[in-house]
Order: C-alpha cells, then structure tokens, then sequence
C-alpha cells in the first residue's frame, strides 16, 4: 500500500517528478562521462602501446607517467647499443611531441616499424616518403575532415598527408623522426625506447641487462608499462573525479530536497488526513524516503542512459580527441552514491512533514 | 466516571496559545456517552465544539481535565500513544470529505486498514457496510470522479472500515446540497441502529442533529444543555 501511494504520489504530479529525474539524472551523466572518458582514452592508449609488438619499454629519465612521455632525454645513438644486447631482436627509438591535450606527433623510422609491427594498415594512400610527409589515423581525417593529398599545420609546419592509418599501432599522427627531431631541437635524440626480444623466455634476462646497463632510465616490460595507463598513476584524474562527483552529490541533494520541501508543502492536507487515520512519524517519513529514493533510481538510470548518448556524441563529434568507454563498473557507485544524496536531501522535508501536527495540517488550503 | 460510558470527560480544558495570548477554547466539559449512542453537537461557531472533537480523537492533547475513550485515560497518552488511539478506536468523517486524491475509494479505504495493520483487504461483513452506503460500484473511482454525496460516503466508509469504537463526524453535511445530506445522514442513522456505532457529530443544521439521539448544546467553551430528539 505504501508502494501504491508513492507511486501514484509521483504519478499525481508527473512534470515536478520528472523534472527532478531530469535534474538528478544530469550529475549521474557527468560523472559516468568524465569516468567513461578517463577509461576510454586509457584503454585507447594502452591498445595501441600493445599493438606495436614490442617486449619491452626504455623511458626518458625522469618519466614515471605516461602523461610525461614528451620529453627527449635518450640518445638515439642508445637504440644501437640495446640492439647489440644479447636476445634482442630489435630496438627501436621513437619522438613523441603533444599538439593537442591528448595527441602526440610521433616520430618514427618506418623501416623499424615496419619490422616491428608489422607496418600500418593504409585506409587511404601509403607510406611516409618525403621529409614533411604525415599519416594520420581514422579517427583524426574523420574528426579533422583530412584526405590523402591535404596539406596540414601542425607544430607551425607544413605536413603533406601521403596516408590515413588504421589506429591501434602506437601513433595517431605518424612523421619521420629526422623531421620531428629537428622541430622540437633534439637532433640525435628519441623519447622513448621499443625493444622485442627473441624469445618470450629470455624476457626477464633482458629487462635485468638493460636495467644494468641504463641506469638513468626507467626499463619495464610492456605489462608494466601498460600498467602506467591507470588512473591512480595519472595526476589530478582522481581528485578531478572526486571534485565533480561531490558537485553531482549537491545539486543531487539540493535537487531532492527542493522537489521534497514543495511535495511537503503541496501535500499538507494529505498529511493531515495520514496522521488523523493514525499514520506514525515513521509512516510519513517512509513515504518521504520512499518517494526521493524513487526519484533518486530514476535520476541514476536516465544519467545512464545519457552516458550512452554522451558516448555517441563524443564518438560522432570528436572521435580522434577523445575516447569514453561505458563505466559499468562505476554504475553501481553512483547509484549507491545518488541514492544517498537523494535520501539525504529529503530526510528534512521528511522530518518536517512527520512532525507536522495533524489539526493544522488538516486545515492547510 | 462511569465505566459504562464509551466517552466520558471531567472538567475537560483546552487552552490554545496564539502568540503572546492564551485563548480558552474550553473551559471545563463533563460529558458522558453510553456505547450505542448517536449523539449531535450543535453549537455557534468558537464555542469549542471541534476543540472537543479533536480531544476525544486524540488529535490533540487536553491542557487540564479528564478524559477516557474506550477506557483510555487520553490525558496520560503521549502523541505515539494517540496515533494508536485513532488507528483503531476512533474514526474520523470532515466536512471537506479530506480523501487522498490521487487514491481510488478502494485504496482510500485500503490504506485506512494498512496504517491500522490490518492488511488492505476489509473483512467480509464490510461488504454490507459497503451496501449500506451504496458506493459498492464506485471503489474504483477517484476522488474528482465521485460526488460530493458519494465522497463523504467514501470517507465513512474509511472511518468505520476498522470497527472503531467512535465515529466523529465534523459537519459531515457541511458541503453537500440538501439531497446528498439527507443520504448521508440516512447512512449515519442506519449505522448507528444496524451495527450499533457510537456517532458524535457536529452539525450547525437542526435537522440533521435531529438524527442522534441526543443533541449537546454549546457555548464559549461549555455544554450548556443536552436535548432529547424524541422529546
């Protein structure tokens, strides 16, 4: 009976419920986009570190996040001297240098690459040939409206698009190192260091060698090295989250509490006519609690369904700068956290309405 | 008091506060009521007789005095006490009919036996009672879709569905043409004498007080005379 009368309470006035679905629906949207966004962009990344083939990952000095991976501390000549290490097949230096917040121009010896990876997948044109020549991936010609033939402005240069690359094999925008090197004035250098050894058992030896040998640089395997793309390894993503949850948490509990104070005060009278058939404190609060926690599961379930439009949003709008992933694994931490926000901001109206004294109550117009 | 009576009050007193004033809205009620009686309250406007009613109902606490209902001693009864009291020993009828809107009749009636922890489903015999009132075929109807004739038969119906020992009934004509009153006042009439239900009401029309047995006259606050309908 209980359930009926909080049903047909929100049934009774269905603009104010769905306005505050709306209201708490919209933080439940913005947190599982900013956590989709943060997981998505990872995982992007971490697939395309895979999908180079390599064993192993040498680091500039001083890189303990991947978000640092732009500086040029290696001699390039240091590619050379790993190669000659025993069981390893092959070394291979690369340059990467950020244009946009999450984009990196990659500078790379496409011979090695080639052997590497096995060379990228040409949608449209082939490989890199001149000094000024450019692949860009998918994503960024859809995202950027870039052909084969097009010449682009990056890094205040001129870049002549000869390919468009299939993503997933380390770079989205691939240049020749020369060219890159001489940009960014690190001739001779590379950021970072690729190696693939000759057999999966000799892994560990090498890695122990080259710890050995490069003792200025971090060495880790490419397991370790796709760990790096976590959130808790990343600065300011987690406080980042944290800050915008608390924001959703408020408006959830201002929303809820707003949309309950005027549900108290509407239903005044029907309070009354609760507490004259000897409705307890407890009943009315129920029915209070009953009715936010309804709102507060509608608000979590649209904020899910609009997740999946900022997915496609963000998918259709921007794919090259952005990846979000669906955050089913946050889905229950922010209902449990919206629910409470929503019990929370009507524990007062609640109150209000279970301490209301009855002959008043019945004669509120 | 008298342990036969249902209701019995000894120099009952209700002072309300309203800012700064202290104002007498009843000023020393002795009243006894036999189980079975249907008795009137007729009175000018501000002579106490809701005040009275609110008491009895355990809507509101006395300020002095003694009252029993069902042989409850209400002045020593904490509000948690007085809820209990309305759950099943009194009923209420208003003259605003007060049924939840957004409830069919059905779940008006339901949600009357769900507070009292009856379950929703009333007991058989109360389909007769149901008969009584002629609202068998409209329980699932909402309020805005009843007649004001038909809510307050709707509102009984809740006030009696758990076999309350009191029924008050507050200007339960107040609201309705002479027609619709007269059906519900018929229904009162026929409770009290088929099931034997004890019915205060209030009523400022003569004619309906004429229903009860009995009709209390007050005034500032007092009972100032107590007629016989038969007389």
């Amino acid at each position: 009976m209980t359930g009926k009368l909080v049903l047909e309470n929100l049934k009774n006035r269905p603009l104010r419920s769905l306005l505050s679905i709306l209201l708490i629906g919209v933080p439940v949207t913005l947190i599982l986009t900013l956590v989709g966004l943060t997981q998505g962009m990872l995982t992007e990344a971490q697939n395309r570190q895979r999908g180079i083939g390599a064993d192993i990952v040498i680091l500039g000095s001083g890189v303990t996040t991947v978000t640092s991976l732009s500086g040029t501390t290696i001699p390039a000549r240091m590619a050379d001297k790993v190669q000659e290490q025993p069981h390893v097949k092959l070394a291979m230096g690369v340059l990467n240098h950020r244009v946009e917040l999450l984009l990196a121009l990659t500078g790379l010896d496409l011979a090695k690459f080639n052997q590497m990876t096995g060379g990228f997948t040409y949608d449209q044109g082939g490989p890199l040939q001149g000094p000024d020549d450019i692949l860009v991936d998918t994503l960024y010609a859809e995202e950027h409206h870039v052909q084969v033939g097009q010449t682009i402005k990056l890094m205040n240069h001129d870049w002549h698009v000869v390919g468009v690359i299939e993503p997933g094999k380390l770079a989205r925008l691939a240049v020749q190192m020369r060219t890159l090197q001489e940009l960014d004035a690190a001739t001779g250098m590379v950021g970072q260091i690729y190696v693939t050894v000759d057999s999966p058992a000799n892994l560990n030896l090498v890695v122990a060698e080259l710890r050995s040998l490069l003792q200025n640089h971090p060495v880790n395997t490419m397991a370790e090295y796709t760990a790096m793309y976590n959130v808790n390894q990343i600065p300011a993503i987690k406080p980042f989250t944290v800050v915008v949850a608390a924001i959703g948490v408020v408006i959830g509990v201002t929303v809820v509490w707003l949309s309950m104070y005027m549900v108290v005060l509407q239903r005044t009278r029907e309070i009354g006519i609760l507490k004259a058939l000897g409705a307890s404190k407890t009943f009315i609060l129920g029915i209070i609690l009953a009715e936010a926690t309804l709102l507060g599961a509608g608000g979590t379930v649209l904020g899910i369904v609009f997740s999946y439009g900022a997915q496609w949003l963000i998918r259709t709008l921007v794919p090259a700068s952005f990846q979000m992933a669906i955050a089913y694994d946050w889905w229950p931490r922010v209902a449990a956290v919206t629910l409470a926000a929503a019990i929370l901001g009507a524990l007062y109206p609640g109150l209000s309405a279970a301490r209301q004294d009855p002959i008043e109550a019945l004669a509120y117009e | 008091m008298n342990n036969g009576a249902i209701i019995e009050t000894r120099d009952l007193r209700k002072v309300y506060r309203i800012g700064q004033v202290d104002v007498p809205a009843l000023r020393g009620v002795d009243l006894c009521v036999p189980p079975g009686e249907f008795l009137s309250v007729v009175g000018p406007s501000g002579s106490g007789k809701s005040t009275l009613f609110h008491i009895i109902g355990g809507l509101t606490p006395p300020t002095a005095g003694e009252v029993k209902v069902g042989g409850q001693n209400l002045a020593a009864l904490s509000d948690a006490g007085r809820t209990k009291l309305r759950r099943r020993t009194v009923g209420f009828v208003f003259q605003k009919f007060n049924l939840l809107p957004n409830l069919t009749a059905r779940d008006n009636i339901a949600v009357a036996r769900h507070i009292a922890g009856l379950g929703t489903h009333p007991d058989a015999q109360f389909d007769e009672v149901l008969r009584l009132l002629g609202i068998a075929g409209r329980l699932d109807h909402k309020p805005n879709a009843l007649s004001g004739g038909e809510q307050q038969r709707v509102a009984i119906a809740r006030a009696i569905v758990n076999h309350p020992a009191i029924l008050l009934a507050d200007e339960p004509t107040g609201n309705l043409d002479s027609e619709n009153s007269k059906a519900v006042l018929e229904v009162l009439r026929d409770l009290n004498q088929r099931l034997g239900q004890t019915i205060l009401m209030i009523t400022h029309n003569p004619e309906a007080a004429a229903y009860g047995h009995n009709t209390l006259h007050m005034r500032d606050g007092r009972i100032v005379d107590r007629t016989s309908s038969a007389g």
